[in-house]
């Protein structure tokens, strides 16, 4: 299945790229196990995701925690914990 | 209403645009946040923020919604700039409208409260000494506690 991920802040810089269109293994189910995915495809990754705990993530435009499920999902983002205002 | 915009905003135009033709207001309150020429002893040249664009628009309507529902609320508006701008720019607009201050003052702070702590915006500040991504606070996550659990976007 295509999903768009989105990388925004520290994080964006770290992998090196806005956005892209992957496709997802079937047995990657979550956001969290998307993380391990993602890291295990290059060193920026691995940079990008080494704090995963503090990385918060986006399915679809609404935020969700690292438990949830990916499976329906066009659109992931990860970003660093927000500091508009 | 809420807009997301690169561009200054006038705070007095956009109080007598929310205003404009109406008898029924009695309180206006706004809060306008801005940027500071230092964070933490180090000098701040410029700021810029990125934000999540379709992301950033649905978060503001949600938690302006939110405001709506806990508070009798005749008009508010949330603007929102991104980009790069310079220490004593305009960066965040709150007007809150009501018939009686307590509920303009109470709205306009939880919207800031939730807008600080959901709102996909990101902070850079570029500087001699700093020069990079501002950190979370905290204190932000202890001012939204007050407001009690927070709705679920789904729910």
């Amino acid at each position: 299945m295509s999903v768009k991920l989105l990388y925004f802040a520290w994080v964006r810089e770290k992998t090196g790229i806005g956005q892209e269109q992957i496709d997802l293994p079937a047995d990657v189910t979550t956001v969290a196990e998307l993380i391990g995915w993602l890291k295990e495809r290059g060193p920026e990754y691995e940079s990008a995701f080494e704090k995963a705990h503090v990385i918060r993530a986006a399915v679809d435009q609404t935020h969700v925690a690292h438990d949830a499920p990916i499976a329906s999902a066009r659109e992931i983002a990860f970003f660093p914990p927000v500091t508009g205002g | 209403m809420i807009r997301v915009q690169q561009r200054d905003f006038d705070i007095g135009a956009e109080i007598e645009g929310l205003r404009a033709g109406r008898t029924d207001i009695g309180a206006i309150v706004t809060f306008t946040g801005t940027v500071r020429d230092s964070a933490m002893g180090a000098r701040v040249s410029q700021m810029t923020l990125e934000h999540y664009p379709g992301m950033t628009e649905k978060e503001l309507e949600r938690i302006e919604g939110q405001a709506c529902e806990r508070w009798p609320l005749q008009a508010s508006l949330v603007i929102h700039r991104y980009g790069p701008m310079q220490p004593g720019e305009n960066i965040v607009l709150v007007i809150t409208a009501s018939a009686h201050r307590q509920a303009a003052f109470e709205a306009a702070e939880f919207l800031m409260d939730y807008l600080k702590t959901s709102a996909p915006f990101w902070k850079k500040e570029d500087g001699a000494e700093t020069g990079g991504w501002v950190d979370a606070r905290e204190s932000d996550d202890t001012a939204l506690a007050r407001w009690g659990p927070e709705k679920k976007a789904a729910e």
